[in-house]
């Protein structure tokens, strides 16, 4: 397998200066600061192969977006090495950047003041795409984004949905091995999710393009990625299958009881006896909450002992979710396993 | 090459997309010229000439000074900065162009467009009001073509200059707006080189401010004659080249040591 992305020990320092308190403290700021080194991303390590949709994911500050911009070229690390597609992507960045696209959720790569096509039509004189190439392409982008009606309105009066779908079709417009994500799907409604994750997908097994995504929305995740890097704190804290993390992680159930009459915790609590199994109160009355062992036989027990003591008005089994297993995650701050 | 003339291309339609600008800009030039048509001629009263320039070449000079604003004159420097600022040029750098280069770019596609919308036409209303002398001779005509390119180059290489400066100061609106005032104060826009004491045109022929605007107007009106245009346009040359050193080495530590702002 090839790899697309190979990081060793990779670092970014920022230098930033804090301000002196008071008036006085402002008068000397004027001739010497002081300066306080930070480290957004602390020595990490790892390879991304091709043909890999990887979900890149991390709390705010954690160093994800420091990371990406390195790994685009646009900062250079204090240390370590970085290759893409087998180039630095600092020193080589004219050539480089014409194998990667990249959208960020944030910020318009589109030009804000004129027609969509306008903006595609610079786009393609930039990546020097040939014209039979651009069309047979580009038709297909279109067509499957939905975005032909669109194509020649201004940017500025596209909704958030609409403009991020072009922002897709102008990142893959050169048709790259490699796509950068920054949390595309930032603010948008479900159906324009879907759309773009559907194309995502596709894209993925035509061209087996490679995709590195960052989102805090880890649905798009699920839907997308096998394997996840998590960063916290400039460290990578886990790096595998989601399918794993979640078995190791998500273990617990939890089932949930509204019962038809006022309970106790007394009276429920021997119901319990002899299973690996706790009772916590519910958020609304009379909703009890069991947190059982994911084991066939306790659930059916519990949930048998519960319905032949008690009259019951609703029953509902939750499994532990990916975001509350990436909380436990963070706030027991270490991955052991 | 063909991305860099998509690119004047799309400025002229972002010119277009803000008619409004279009017609203000008008308006503002028109009084302009005007005013300082009036303050000449009071300035003149019955003298025939003063430093060598006559009450007809001083208006001539005035009008083509402005017109050739139109042309040099672009915002550059403050686009840079405010991409800057908002983080923005984050996005300039995924692209496989030269940043500084499409920006000079842009900066041309709005200096031809305000040349063939603004300036021609309006040159032509203005000569209809005031007694303006255009020269019958060719080479004049080729001679400040040639010339005004220089000016934009030069004008727009300052511009970058302070532009790429937004980088190490993060905000440097102060700088811009002095950089304007030296610009039409030493360019010889508000007044020619020639009208300045001995000692401060002395200071001003190390400085590259007169290829803006008074080279370019000296040559239309006539003001320089022979070898005098020759070493104006020279003059202009070894500024465009020499303005290259400190922009290219400017753009290469901005790229060492840039930090996104905003995320």
């Amino acid at each position: 397998m090839e790899k697309v992305i190979d990081v060793q020990s990779l670092r970014k320092d920022f230098k930033s200066h804090s301000s002196r308190s008071g008036l006085k403290g402002a008068f000397r700021d004027l001739f010497t600061r002081n300066y306080k080194v930070i480290s957004a991303v602390k020595d990490i390590s790892f390879t991304v192969n091709e043909g890999e949709m990887v979900g890149y994911i991390g709390e705010n500050g954690a160093g994800k977006s420091t990371s990406i911009k390195m790994l685009t070229g646009i900062l250079t690390p204090t240390s370590g090495t970085v290759r893409v597609n087998g180039m630095d992507p600092h020193k080589e960045r004219e050539k480089f950047v014409r194998s990667i696209g990249v959208v960020f959720g944030q910020r318009s790569q589109l030009w804000w003041d004129i027609a969509v096509q306008e903006s595609f039509r610079l786009l393609k004189k930039v990546y020097n795409v040939p014209d039979d190439v651009y069309n047979e392409h580009m038709n297909h982008v279109i067509e499957s984004l939905d975005i032909g009606p669109l194509l020649d309105k201004p940017v500025r009066k596209l909704s958030l949905g609409q403009r991020m779908r072009c922002e897709l079709a102008a990142a893959l417009l050169h048709n790259p091995k490699l796509l950068f994500l920054d949390e595309p799907t930032i603010g948008l409604d479900v159906l324009v999710k879907l759309k773009i994750r559907n194309f995502l997908k596709e894209i993925n097994e035509k061209y087996k393009t490679t995709i590195l995504l960052t989102t805090h929305d880890l649905t798009d995740i699920e839907a997308l990625c096998d394997r996840v890097v998590m960063l916290d704190e400039g460290q990578i804290i886990y790096d595998g299958e989601l399918a794993k993390l979640r078995s190791n992680w998500g273990e617990g159930k939890q089932i949930e009881f509204q019962f038809g009459e006022q309970v106790s915790g007394e009276q429920l609590q021997p119901l319990l006896k002899e299973l690996e199994a706790e009772w916590t109160k519910g958020d609304r009355d009379n909703v009890w909450i069991a947190n059982v062992i994911n084991e066939e036989h306790v659930i059916s027990e519990v949930i048998g002992r519960v319905v032949a003591a008690n009259r019951i008005t609703d029953i509902k089994i939750h499994e532990i979710s990916t975001e509350e297993i990436i909380r436990n995650i963070y706030e027991e701050g270490m991955l052991n396993g | 090459m063909g991305k860099y003339l998509e690119m004047i291309r799309v400025r002229f339609l972002m010119m277009l997309a803000y008619r409004t600008n279009y017609y203000s800009g008008i308006l503002i030039y028109s009084i302009n010229i005007g005013a300082y048509y009036f303050l000449w001629n009071a300035i003149y009263g019955g003298k025939g000439e003063i430093e060598g320039l006559s009450v007809i070449q001083m208006t001539t000079y005035v009008a083509v000074a402005w017109m050739a604003r139109a042309f040099y004159f672009n915002n550059i420097d403050r686009e840079i900065a405010q991409e800057i600022k908002e983080g923005k040029v984050a996005v300039e750098f995924i692209r496989p162009y030269h940043y500084l280069l499409m920006k000079t770019m842009q900066g041309l596609g709005e200096g031809i467009f305000r040349l063939s919308f603004f300036s021609i036409p309006g040159m032509i209303i203005v000569s209809l009001i005031f007694p303006i002398e255009f020269s019958a001779a060719f080479s004049t005509w080729m001679f400040f073509m040639v010339a005004i390119i220089l000016s934009f180059i030069v004008n727009t290489q300052i511009n970058l200059l302070t532009g790429v400066m937004t980088f190490f100061f993060f905000n440097n609106d102060g700088l811009i707006r002095a950089k304007r005032v030296v610009i039409d104060l030493f360019s010889g826009l508000l007044l020619p080189i020639s009208f300045y004491p001995g000692w401060a045109q002395n200071v001003m022929d190390f400085l590259p401010f007169q290829a803006i605007s008074y080279i370019p107007s000296m040559i239309f009106t006539e003001g320089f004659t022979g070898s005098a245009v020759w070493e104006a346009i020279l003059f202009q040359l070894v500024w465009a080249v020499i303005l290259i050193l400190p922009i290219q080495a400017l753009w290469v530590i901005a790229k060492k040591r840039l930090i996104v702002q905003g995320g």
